[in-house]
């Protein structure tokens, strides 16, 4: 290693990697968040990607990028503004200009910054760094990524594409020797990876390596990072997991916790279907996935399998929700467990279906006909969606009821450290099967009067038969009814089933400082962006606290009693403000001020701590 | 093995069709049809869409779910395939399946779903009150269509056929031998067998069959079909069916020189499709209308193939428990 190279010591660093959607930056992103996180850094990642599977190469609706934030204390975001910028094209360059860091770093193909590629981009000079108004603090490195890689592959058989191909792996050997990396642990990962494809493992090692190795001879003036252990982290088993399979996870682990074969019936949706190809691939934990011809088909066969006695759920993104609304009603009617997993995107309508958003909160709430209560709760980073994916799968299980849960493509396709978790850990399951003594004595809606959930009879069980729909019932017979007095005690002990739920889930808890001026509320996904603007804040002596949401309907008891006793209260979301009209609706008398930004972005840290200084200030 | 009379698969429940509704001897069909193939009503789901017809999984003693419109299919399927133990029947009419319904309609056949579908075609919808359906025949004046329907009607057995469908029968609403034939020969195929329901409507489209169902001319106006017999029908039995040049043809024996040797034998088993569709689309007055199993083709079916599927990976892995799957995951000590 070259003696000029200088070691900087961060506690938290950002990287982003930005390429045509064709250029592996994803593939790229995600190992390097494996190595980091298996030398005990915290991560958190984030790829944004087009919808377009191949936009014209070097064009701006090609744009893939992904963005990690390794840090040896808790890392709560994938980080506001990156410290290093590895960019593939003049168009990534153009659509990540903005969020690079004062003094950060640009490495960049230089093979790709030709006139032919500042036309593709819409650049109208030959430099684009000046175009874009990049400030001089931050470095320029360049690198001839592509003819090195074309260099570094000479003495294989391979054709220009698949050579062109390789370049993203020169630029994981050049960011794992700036990190200071060992190549080993990558090329553990290769080998995993391209277990069946010897020769491309061979030349991904080969290139991986020569990216390394040029590094070294790269300007002496680059700093190479050093991100030390985290010491936050508490022991155990740790993997890297994005939301959409923690979700899919969680409902195996509910699947087994409670003995019923899983099922899940789906249609393809952004950013929804991984949770559908990953279950897809669970036939060994015995799942049943059906790839339906619609979403209405989806959430129907999955009622038909609840009927039947499975735990069954469905997967879709807002769209899909809004096709599934009536199906939702039946399971509200006929009090069937149903997980409906929604992970939102940018709508309303088709809208924009790789980027983020929090604004199907209210169809999830209330998009139904009829007095159709249903339990909804959101997850809140990528690996807690196992969890409250099983909380999902239990609370519908134990309540005869349909519950939504909302993820969102942040979370769902951004990862995070998940430490392992044990099946034997797990909270019980416990549905309220009909008992033996019962038999013939139980009508449909024959019900605990307590809690208000009715007892499961699952067809094939003698002495059980009934007959159960969409229409309304008699409250002791179970036939159907129209009669006045009824409706409104079935209506009232549907809404009391749910209403009492809230005895199950556990209070709401506040962060941050215990007297604090301001509360901020949030809910869902952006718990980590609002709690690293909070600690910030702390750190500046600020009282500011944080109430953050998991559980919506029912809302935790406390909910009421926690907001009253703040005297100002921010409701900070990705919508134009539906978690704030909702909670108006919930706790009288309390003034909700908001802060909403609907961009299909995250908020970054930096506007929450300006929003929050301004309410702290009035 | 247990014996069964119709009447163990009656409920307590009041019928509320109208009286004279073709509905009401369906469901008799279907209660000796199921007392006929056996199977504990507990074993038994009876799933179905909205409609008049949807109406009858109260009047049967078994597991029962009166769903949402057009959904019956879809619901029906996931019954099944996650538990395949369950004799399920899917029961629908002409709107619920064939409009609102058709896309799952279509998909349930294509997969080859083990359902027992009864479709009720009475070509109207009754329930909200006489409005044209995807079966009316052209022309046809209801209430939103008052100068009559410009609309070309669906044939449901072309659907199947279209959809890869491996059963289809036919039987009219009155005619309860043929009702409870096929609806027997309809539980006992493996895959998803559709049997249309030719019913009547006697408040919104009363007569619609009346043609086919004319009690002194009901025998020379249908044929009930039977595989591995020569297909004749007529009051004398003396009526056929021959092949001339690529189409069906009636003909008499003893007329022309035609002997009982020329009449086709129907092959209900044939994959090949050319004559099972000649036989749906026969209509008088030139044919007469063809009834009893018209196609049954043994398939795979999607049920089973997704349990062999599931069966084969779960021998094969080494992969059994939960905690298992989570060690194959990439992991570290932190």
């Amino acid at each position: 290693m070259s003696e000029d190279i200088k070691f900087v010591e961060k506690e938290h660093v950002v990287i982003r990697f930005s390429g045509d959607s064709g250029d592996g930056m994803q593939l790229t992103g995600t190992l390097f968040s494996n190595i980091s996180a298996i030398l005990g850094n915290e991560i958190s990642t984030f790829p944004d990607y087009p919808s377009e599977i191949r936009a014209p190469q070097g064009t701006l609706g090609g744009v893939s990028g992904f963005q990690v934030h390794l840090g040896s204390s808790t890392v709560y975001t994938p980080g506001d503004e990156a410290d290093v910028f590895v960019v593939m094209n003049p168009a990534a360059l153009k659509v990540n200009a903005t969020g690079i860091k004062k003094n950060g770093i640009i490495i960049f193909d230089v093979d790709s910054f030709t006139e032919k590629d500042f036309e593709k981009a819409g650049f109208t000079s030959s430099n684009p760094f000046q175009e874009l108004n990049i400030s001089d603090s931050i470095q320029l490195v360049p690198a001839p990524l592509s003819s090195l890689t074309k260099e570094s592959l000479s003495g294989f058989d391979f054709d220009l594409k698949t050579i062109s191909r390789s370049k993203n792996m020169f630029a994981l050997g050049l960011v794992c020797f700036l990190f200071n990396r060992p190549i080993e642990q990558a090329i553990h990962f290769l080998e995993n990876k391209f277990k069946k494809k010897a020769d491309i493992l061979k030349a991904n090692i080969k290139v991986l390596v020569d990216g390394y190795n040029y590094g070294q001879n790269i300007d002496a003036s680059i700093s190479i990072f050093q991100v030390n252990k985290s010491h936050s982290i508490k022991p155990g088993t740790y993997t890297n997991i994005n939301g959409n399979k923690a979700t899919a996870w969680g409902l195996i682990a509910a699947s087994k916790k409670s003995g019923l074969q899983l099922f899940l019936g789906s249609y393809p949706i952004t950013p929804a279907t991984d949770i559908l190809h990953e279950l897809s691939e669970r036939k060994d934990m015995g799942v049943i996935t059906v790839q339906a011809e619609d979403e209405i088909a989806g959430i129907c066969t999955s009622i038909g399998a609840s009927f039947a006695g499975n735990l069954a759920a469905t997967s879709t993104s807002g769209p899909g929700l809004a096709l599934k609304s009536e199906a939702i009603g039946l399971a509200v009617m006929a009090e069937l467990p149903l997980v409906v997993v929604n992970v939102m995107r940018g709508g309303p309508s088709t809208g924009m279906p790789t980027k983020t958003e929090q604004t199907d909160l209210l169809q999830a709430l209330y998009g139904r006909n009829g007095e159709s209560p249903a339990v909804v709760m959101a997850a809140s980073t990528p690996d807690n969606c196992f969890k409250y994916a099983y909380m999902a799968s239990k609370i519908a299980l134990e309540n005869m009821t349909p519950v939504i849960l909302l993820t969102d493509g942040f979370i769902g396709n951004g990862s995070s450290l998940w430490k392992l978790p044990k099946l034997a850990e797990l909270p019980e399951i416990k549905p309220p099967y009909v008992t033996p003594e019962m038999k013939e004595k139980v009508k449909v809606t024959t019900r605990n009067e307590n809690s208000k959930i009715r007892y499961w009879a699952i067809p094939g069980m003698e002495g059980f038969a009934h007959r159960n729909g969409g229409l309304e019932k008699d409250y002791d017979k179970g036939a159907i009814s129209t009669d006045a007095a009824n409706h409104q005690k079935m209506v009232n002990a549907r809404q009391q089933k749910i209403t009492n739920i809230a005895q199950q889930i556990p209070e709401l808890k506040v962060e941050g400082c215990v007297d604090a001026d301001v509360l901020v509320i949030g809910w869902g996904s952006t718990h980590g962006h609002l709690i690293s603007a909070i600690n910030s804040l702390k750190k500046e002596n600020k009282k500011i606290a944080l109430a953050h949401f998991n559980y919506i309907n029912p809302l935790p008891k406390n909910t009421a009693e926690v907001i009253r006793s703040y005297k100002k209260v921010v409701v900070c979301e990705l919508n134009s403000g539906q978690f704030a009209t909702f909670l108006r609706s919930q706790v009288e008398g309390v003034h909700f001020y908001q802060y909403n930004k609907v961009e299909g972005q995250p908020f970054t840290v930096l506007e929450l701590k300006e929003c929050f200084k301004n309410f702290l200030k009035n | 093995m247990t014996t069964y009379t119709a009447k163990d698969f009656k409920s307590d429940q009041y019928v509320r069709w109208c009286p004279g509704c073709g509905d009401h001897a369906v469901v008799a069909s279907l209660q000796k049809a199921m007392a006929e193939i056996g199977v504990n009503p507990e074993q038994t789901a009876v799933i179905s869409g909205i409609g008049c017809s949807s109406r009858l999984p109260y009047y049967v003693s078994t597991y029962g779910f009166h769903t949402i419109h057009g959904r019956g299919a879809a619901i029906a399927s996931g019954v099944k395939i996650a538990n395949p133990e369950l004799t399920v029947w899917q029961i629908t009419g002409d709107g619920d399946c064939l409009a609102i319904g058709g896309n799952h309609f279509i998909h349930s056949i294509r997969r080859n779903i083990d359902l027992n579908v009864l479709l009720f075609n009475n070509q109207i919808y009754g329930l909200t009150k006489g409005q044209y359906s995807p079966t009316t025949k052209k022309g046809f004046a209801t209430k939103s269509s008052p100068f009559g329907t410009v609309e070309r009607p669906f044939h449901p057995g072309e659907l199947v056929i279209g959809s890869r469908g491996t059963f289809f029968a036919r039987a009219l609403d009155v005619d309860i031998k043929t009702s409870v034939d096929v609806m027997t020969a309809g539980a006992q195929h493996k895959g998803t067998a559709v049997i249309e329901m030719l019913v009547n409507c006697i408040i919104f489209n009363d007569g619609a069959h009346g043609w086919l169902a004319h009690k002194d001319e009901r025998a020379d106006r249908m044929i009930v079909l039977k595989h591995g017999e020569p297909m004749l029908f007529g009051k004398e039995n003396n009526k056929g069916l021959v092949l001339d040049g690529f189409n069906l043809k009636v003909v008499t024996i003893g007329e022309n020189g035609i002997t009982e040797k020329d009449i086709l034998i129907h092959d209900a088993h044939s994959e090949d499709y050319t004559i099972h569709s000649k036989l749906i689309l026969m209509k008088g007055p030139d044919f007469p209308i063809a009834m009893g199993v018209i196609r049954s083709v043994a398939e795979e079916t999607y049920d089973d193939a997704v349990h062999h599927q599931i069966d084969e990976i779960q021998n094969k892995t080494s992969i059994k428990t939960f905690d298992e799957l989570l060690g194959t995951l990439e992991n570290w000590e932190m």
